[in-house]
């Protein structure tokens, strides 16, 4: 199993990802799933400022990004898979449902969203998405850095 | 000191508003430089919040560090507001210099802000 986390952050790759979990995980490969920044050039090459060398970057579709689930986790590459918010999550876990374990990283107070941890706001169509992702099956934890404490879904909820 | 260009900080945790305090500490100036940070922000609400600061007038940016979703943010916003300029890697000594020269071009400005925050950093005594 080389698919280290997927993880739900509306910043994408930012300094948490890099420093805090790239130093925990080592990954070769960020995957930014984001169907806006997958057709965006510009976004693409401010996203790549922020990855240090020697850890590559591949910009998907979610599509694609669930399209590829099954090769980057029997791969070599240790691999982080990045989505910007809940209903992308959803797409993603539903292409791609050999995922058994997605992290909430930073979903922040936008729209009619109600406040769960000082990184993590979801509306109520988002908490609903999460339950069902959860009743199949699927380990559901907020953790914004590795030595932080994960938070159970159903701790959240 | 005269009116003229504008400066936001725009940091993780409270960087900027530690940078800011110190400068009006130091100086005593209190409207040339704005502070905001990243801290509960995702990618919009950051950019809204750079927006509203420097919407203004010619206005520099100077952001904690050359990626991520402060840069970010600053980049965004100099896309669509030509009259902006983005520094990273901000430091005190740039900010101190930056407040006594507003009278300069934007491009002057950024310029002298890399070349006296890069002189400040040096390796002290033996």
């Amino acid at each position: 199993m080389s698919l280290e986390l997927v993880r739900v952050d509306d910043r994408l790759i930012h300094g948490q990802v890099v420093v805090g979990w790239g130093r925990e995980l080592r990954p070769d490969l960020v995957v930014l799933a984001d169907d806006e920044v997958a057709k965006n050039d510009w976004e693409q090459e401010l996203y790549r400022l922020g990855v240090p060398d020697g850890m590559e970057v591949k910009f998907t579709t979610v599509d694609q990004a669930a399209g590829g689930v099954e090769a980057w986790a029997n791969g070599s590459c240790k691999t982080i898979i990045l989505v910007s918010g809940i209903d992308a999550l959803r797409r993603l876990c539903e292409g791609a449902p050999s995922i058994r374990k997605v992290n909430l990283g930073g979903v922040h107070n936008e729209g009619d969203r109600h406040q769960h941890l000082p990184y993590l706001f979801l509306s109520d169509e988002e908490a609903h998405q999460l339950r069902s992702l959860a009743t199949r099956g699927i380990e559901i934890t907020a953790q914004d850095l590795p030595n932080a404490a994960p938070v159970a879904l159903t701790d959240l909820l | 000191m005269s009116d003229g260009l504008t400066g936001v900080v725009v940091s993780h945790g409270t960087v900027a508003k530690a940078l800011v305090d110190a400068v009006h500490a130091i100086t005593g100036d209190a409207g040339a430089l704005a502070a905001i940070s990243n801290q509960g922000c995702g990618r919009d609400s950051l950019r809204d919040l750079v927006a509203e600061a420097a919407c203004d007038g010619d206005c520099v940016l100077f952001v904690d560090l050359p990626s991520g979703s402060c840069l970010q943010a600053a980049m965004i916003f100099q896309r669509e507001h030509p009259a902006i300029a983005v520094v990273a890697g901000v430091n005190l000594a740039m900010l101190l210099d930056f407040v006594h020269r507003r009278d300069a071009t934007l491009a002057e400005a950024a310029a002298r802000a890399v070349e006296i925050g890069a002189g400040a950093i040096k390796v002290v005594g033996s």
